[in-house]
């Protein structure tokens, strides 16, 4: 599932004059934080992000009903689910649990990006724990990591989460577990590349020619000037970690109640509803969309304002 | 380019044998192990300690693996725990299906997605171009599996024009030699089923093609305007080419690198999206298989299917490779 978007051409962060960086978010961030606030795409992201965090961290207080709670369990019948509007109380209609369709989008969003943001930060550690120590060593623990990250490149990533999945048995920690490892390979391949790209920059031969200890040159200039694209994927990742969540509580590896309140488990059960109740699906899979479609939103921008190529315009 | 492809398959040699050894370590790491696993939970002890003695479960690690190997290269995927018939055997039986839709989702990826990204490069920053762009992102950002939702919702059941799953009306009788419904109809000169068959693929196809294709459209829109500006493009305008010539031999054909490339790279993310798009359409495929493989824990299946799609992958991506050599005759030289 996850898209390994390329890499725009000369993707990697510019390598700023470490002298005048001086890590008082002037430079490079700051500049690109500039560009980002004046275009409309990443404002349109930045908002849609900021509102389904803002959902999800207010879910207790939004929410009229938990969860798991089905407080219309009388209201409905093997024939007749109401629909948005039908019925007093529900504004967005019933599931056929009987549970609230209003409730359980909003503690929906707080599971979604709950897994999103821990599954992501898992792959972004590891993938960045092997990527420094593939780019950053080099020679045979490079050669050994790499093979390693093709051997887990040679498997689908949604095959990988289910894999994985599997072995941890069915639970909402399985699936962060699941997705972050799926996406290890990939920032580590990342950032492995990005380091080596600014290997022959001349403030690293500076650097070497001060008499800095490789670890110093590694973790405190390599690997600060090599994150541009890393973050970028990062943010880019959200969205599919998002997607890839629901897709594996789509296929009935979440455990947990049946009239759990996440968005992927949500369209399973729509299924069987989709010619009388058709909103049971649309409204979580919306959800999805739009979540996924902010953080796309953001990275992309992120990705153009750190692009040495478009920042000269 | 004998000895390019001979390299490339000895260097997939340590990849597949690295997969091999965390494929059998991943199986007997799942939760109870493999007995529990064939069993299920509620086994009693005697029984499975009958099972690993029966299937050398009980034996070292080494030897084990070993076995493992030794029947894995003989072609011996072992048997499914959910049917009981051997895993070489229902990937034959499925892989067809899976294979059709797969075609016709790239059919539609393809088809569409070059020419829309296209013309997206060359009305750069018109209308054209600023739908084609946001009309990819959505593509990217929808769900495959709520995209199949919706095209049931509207196709199906809404408008009743197409079928809203299967692969085959039950009240056609057909003759199936390959498998293949939409060949099988035509080979036996069965067109109603033929015709049949292809309806049941149109939305299951459209379902899956439409990330591949938003993909595409992006990486051929992208390649096609940095090739637009190119020196070379620029001189064979001077030149006074026909503008034909100018856009088919010199932008398209240098543009479509890239666009090779990320074909080539969608493999993973058509097989991921047919066990999804299956699941939806009740598409008797390799991908709901696979579905129900996950919810029984039939690990036979799972580690067959994925050694497979490992060694697929590395053979597609070879394929892609190669073909740079006809598009690009720079390759070629070197």
């Amino acid at each position: 599932m996850s898209t390994i978007l390329p890499p725009a051409a000369g993707g990697s962060a510019a390598p700023t004059d470490p002298a005048l960086d001086t890590g008082r978010g002037t430079g490079l961030w700051k500049d690109a934080f500039l560009r980002l606030r004046r275009n409309p795409q990443a404002i349109v992201g930045a908002v849609i992000i900021g509102l389904f965090l803002l959902v999800a961290v207010l879910a207790p207080l939004l929410a009229p009903y938990g969860g798991d709670e089905l407080p219309g369990r009388t209201s409905i019948t093997p024939t007749t689910i109401p629909g948005p509007g039908q019925i007093d109380g529900f504004p967005l209609g019933l599931d056929r649990f009987g549970g609230d369709v209003l409730s359980k989008l909003i503690w929906g969003a707080q599971a979604s990006l709950l897994i999103g943001v821990v599954s992501t930060a898992l792959g972004l550690a590891g993938g960045m724990l092997l990527g420094i120590l593939a780019g950053g060593l080099g020679g045979w623990v490079d050669n050994v990591i790499m093979r390693f990250v093709d051997i887990l490149l040679s498997v689908p990533n949604l095959l990988l989460a289910v894999s994985i999945a599997a072995v941890l048995g069915q639970s909402s920690y399985a699936i962060m577990i699941a997705i972050g490892v799926s996406q290890i390979p990939i920032f580590a391949r990342l950032l492995r590349s990005s380091m080596l790209s600014q290997r022959g920059a001349d403030y690293i031969l500076a650097a070497q020619t001060l008499g800095l200890s490789r670890r110093t040159i590694t973790m405190s200039h390599l690997l600060p000037n090599s994150m541009g694209p890393v973050i970028v994927q990062a943010t880019l990742t959200l969205a599919t970690a998002v997607i890839d969540a629901a897709a594996l509580s789509f296929l009935g590896l979440g455990g947990g109640l049946p009239q759990a309140a996440e968005w992927g488990r949500m369209l399973t059960y729509a299924q069987a509803e989709l010619a009388v109740a058709p909103q049971l699906a649309f409204l979580p899979g919306a959800c999805i969309a739009i979540t996924a479609l902010g953080f796309t939103l953001l990275g992309e921008s992120l990705r153009e304002a750190l692009d040495p190529k478009t920042r000269r315009k | 380019m004998l000895r390019v492809i001979g390299k490339r398959i000895a260097l997939l040699i340590p990849t597949l044998f690295g997969l091999s050894v965390l494929l059998f370590l991943w199986v007997r790491n799942l939760p109870g192990g493999p007995a529990t696993a064939l069993l299920g939970e509620k086994a009693t002890p005697e029984a499975i300690a009958r099972v690993n003695e029966l299937y050398g479960f009980d034996r070292p690690l080494i030897t084990q693996y070993l076995t493992y190997m030794g029947k894995l290269l003989q072609g011996d995927f072992g048997v499914s725990i959910n049917t009981g018939r051997p895993v070489l055997e229902e990937f034959a039986t499925r892989f067809p299906a899976t294979l059709e839709l797969t075609v016709v989702a790239l059919i539609f990826a393809i088809g569409v997605g070059i020419p829309l990204g296209y013309l997206a490069a060359r009305h750069y920053g018109r209308f054209l171009d600023h739908s084609s762009v946001v009309l990819s992102l959505v593509g990217i950002t929808i769900p495959v599996f709520f995209l199949a939702f919706i095209l049931k919702y509207l196709f199906a059941i809404q408008w009743s024009l197409l079928p809203p799953d299967g692969r085959q009306s039950p009240r056609i009788d057909a003759t199936h030699y390959t498998q293949f419904y939409v060949l099988d109809g035509l080979l036996t000169g069965e067109y109603d089923a033929a015709w049949d068959a292809f309806l049941h693929l149109i939305l299951p196809g459209l379902a899956l093609g439409t990330i591949p294709l938003a993909i595409i459209v992006r990486i051929t829109r992208a390649s096609v305007l940095e090739v637009q500006n190119a020196d070379y493009v620029r001189t064979a305008r001077a030149k006074g080419l026909m503008e034909r010539t100018i856009r088919g031999s010199f932008i398209l054909r240098n543009a479509m690198l890239p666009v090779v490339t990320t074909i080539g790279l969608q493999l993973g993310l058509l097989i991921s999206g047919a066990v999804l798009t299956e699941t939806v359409f009740a598409f008797n495929g390799i991908g709901r298989f696979l579905r129900d493989a996950i919810f029984g824990l039939d690990y036979p299946v799972l580690q067959g299917f994925i050694i497979f799609i490992a060694i697929l992958y590395a053979l597609i991506n070879l394929i892609v490779d190669l073909s740079y050599s006809v598009i690009d005759p720079r390759v070629r030289v070197q």
